[in-house]
């Protein structure tokens, strides 16, 4: 369970607009008739990257009157699942994996890197306000380690250098090419494959 | 090492493209049709036959867990659901499956659907795999183009409805329960066991919940025979397996191999080694960061089945290996993943809720060298109150990382943290205050 900041500044009116309504309609498509509230996560995203990264209460409430729920049943999955935010986060959402497998590769450096670039603390946004940074639990790339997400992308395979030079990027505006940063395919080990080689040379 | 021919997932470093004509050139979907109109009593039984565990976590017999589900339909629907909500620290196998192997897991996905009668099949993605979930939905747009999935799939006469349901991060939804109450649209709680998910599941209705690996596996497995497959790894534990090395490693990798295989031959010629050498290896945790470590010397002879991690009081797990050297700050690793564990908590049962905060707060006393030598103990109490006292293994996952390095490394930790409690040296202070909120200060040792 994690602690949630829900924002001050909220708006006072959310609504879906033409394409996520739509998307919406599609998502209500894939569930038996009877249990629509099955698209409730899937509804609170479509918010969310409707409303530059975050869910204001107001959106909450739009979703439980589209799906004919409680309000507080809504509520308790936007608090619950901690890729929901809650308060602006900026274009640019950095979430650094700082899980063990990445800590003992260094994610602390990587932290630190943000700490100096985008903002003291976490959750807080940048100077210019696209972009904060977040420490988060294991991403499931841990033979990428040390790794980070921004948006939907992984960036993998990361030392200090190239991630000063990706928040750099991140904090003019523009989005860094995704993957690993030492020139490495995928997850096979580098350099060292002893399996699969036919398919390799093929 | 074991053979290329005898490695499932042939496109795990991705050489030869995700898509299905690669896919098909790689043998997938020759001929599922075949496979099914041979029964469902035959997949069932040449799955027990190959005495397939499941790869996420619990290694329960697949063959048996299809078979608990109804053999007729009735009042209502079955399902099944995939399970991909892949986020144990140290593992990585399912997101490699879903990228590059997509069509092994819808094939499987089919086959088994066929074999435990359901229409619909859901895919439960962990909602931070965004580009992964992208490319396995292209994967079943290319499937239904293909009428392989859809209606009358693959000619077997039988309907079948694959969708993607996005998980939100968080890793209790990869408990199966939790994971239903999630697609349900409500928060990740477990739920009590009986009734299981094969009689009263999704939307209260039989369910068959597996993991990604396990599925994926199935189709090459009745192509090649059960015989095969058993042939592999060792009797109870057959088959292979993708380990996924990470940490203190100099390659690390993803891997299939052997069931069985020793844990040394994964580090040393996968892994290129622990950096430093082996002699510079300090614990290594076998199965993703519920299970106990294994420290240096059983690691050197370890092999890598369910039964024989077992025997030294670990286990499996996933089969995400994290290896951990001696540059390393072996309590502040523990305190980390104590930290992960009170961050998951569904907050469901006192136990676990309370418990790992403890766990975490000592641990992290304890890596300053801020505790008292009688919280050693106090911590494997702790432990031991959570294990056993809450509806889902979660308790078992967090209390057993801990049991693990207490049993390992309490001369370590007694060598920080020798010191008595405070209670006894200063008798000014209270009993009653929580003698770890007390002003630094205040805690020297005055008398």
């Amino acid at each position: 369970m994690s602690l949630k900041k829900i924002s001050k500044d909220q708006p006072e009116k959310f609504e879906f607009d033409q394409q996520s309504l739509e998307a919406a309609k599609k998502i209500l498509s894939n569930y038996p008739k009877g249990k629509e509230k099955s698209a409730v996560m899937a509804l609170l995203y479509i918010a969310q990257r409707q409303n530059n990264n975050w869910i204001p209460l107001s959106a909450i409430k739009y979703i439980a009157k589209f799906l004919n729920m409680p309000y507080i049943k809504v509520y308790e999955v936007a608090t619950f699942y901690s890729m929901y935010n809650l308060s602006p986060v900026g274009n640019f959402h950095v979430q650094i994996c700082t899980t063990t497998p990445c800590m003992i590769r260094g994610a602390y450096k990587i932290v630190d890197v943000c700490k100096k670039k985008i903002s003291e603390k976490e959750n807080v946004l940048s100077e210019n306000g696209n972009c904060s940074w977040t420490e988060v639990e294991c991403l499931g790339a841990c033979i990428n380690a040390p790794m980070m997400q921004i948006n939907n992308d992984y960036y993998e395979d990361l030392d200090i250098k190239q991630s000063e030079k990706i928040i750099d990027e991140v904090l003019m505006g523009k989005k860094p090419k995704p993957g690993s940063y030492r020139g490495r395919i995928n997850s096979e080990p580098e350099n060292n494959r002893k399996t699969l080689l036919d398919l390799k040379n093929a | 090492m074991l053979r290329d021919e005898d490695r499932i997932f042939k496109n795990l470093y991705n050489d030869l493209g995700a898509d299905l004509n690669s896919s098909k050139k790689r043998g997938d979907w020759t001929n599922t049709k075949d496979l099914c109109e041979k029964g469902r009593d035959w997949i069932i039984d040449e799955i027990k036959k190959s005495e397939l565990r499941g790869r996420g976590g619990a290694g329960f017999p697949t063959g048996l867990k299809w078979s608990f589900a109804p053999k007729e339909v009735g009042s209502r629907p079955h399902y099944l659901v995939i399970n991909a909500d892949e986020s144990e620290p140290g593992t990585c196998k399912d997101r490699d499956i879903l990228r590059f192997e997509p069509h092994k897991l819808l094939e499987g996905c089919l086959i088994a659907a066929y074999a435990v009668n359901s229409h619909k099949c859901y895919i439960y993605l962990r909602g931070e795999y965004y580009n992964e979930g992208v490319e396995l939905q292209k994967a079943i747009d290319e499937a239904y183009k293909d009428n392989l999935i859809g209606k009358n799939a693959s000619g077997t006469g039988w309907d079948l409805d694959i969708y993607i349901h996005y998980g939100a991060g968080a890793y209790i939804c990869g408990e199966e329960t939790a994971l239903l109450e999630s697609i349900e649209g409500n928060k990740g709680q477990p739920r009590l066991k009986p009734p299981f998910p094969a009689l009263v599941g999704l939307y209260g209705c039989p369910t068959i919940v597996n993991n990604v690996e396990t599925v994926s596996v199935v189709p090459t497995i009745l192509r090649k025979g059960s015989k095969w497959f058993a042939s592999l790894g060792k009797p109870k534990n057959t088959g292979t397996k993708i380990f996924c090395i990470s940490g203190n490693v100099n390659k690390p990798c993803n891997v299939e191999e052997e069931m069985g295989v020793p844990l040394k031959d994964l580090i040393e010629t996968h892994a290129g080694g622990v950096v430093g050498g082996w002699e510079n290896l300090q614990a290594v945790i076998p199965g993703g960061s519920s299970m106990p470590l294994l420290n240096k010397e059983i690691s050197e002879k370890i092999t890598m089945d369910f039964d024989s991690l077992v025997e030294n009081k670990s286990g499996l797990g996933t089969a995400g290996i994290v290896v951990i050297n001696k540059d390393q700050d072996i309590i502040k690793c523990f305190a980390r993943i104590a930290r992960f564990y009170k961050h998951e908590s569904c907050g469901q049962c006192t136990p676990c809720r309370e418990g790992s905060g403890w766990m975490w707060r000592i641990l992290e006393r304890m890596a300053k060298g801020e505790a008292s030598r009688e919280e050693v103990e106090m911590l494997f109490d702790v432990t031991k109150q959570i294990e056993g006292h809450t509806i889902c293994a979660f308790g078992e996952g967090s209390a057993w990382p801990v049991q693990g390095l207490l049993r390992n490394f309490k001369k370590e930790i007694i060598k920080r943290n020798n010191f008595d409690p405070l209670i006894k040296s200063n008798k000014d202070i209270p009993y009653l205050v929580d003698q770890h909120l007390l002003e630094k200060d205040n805690a020297q040792n005055k008398s």
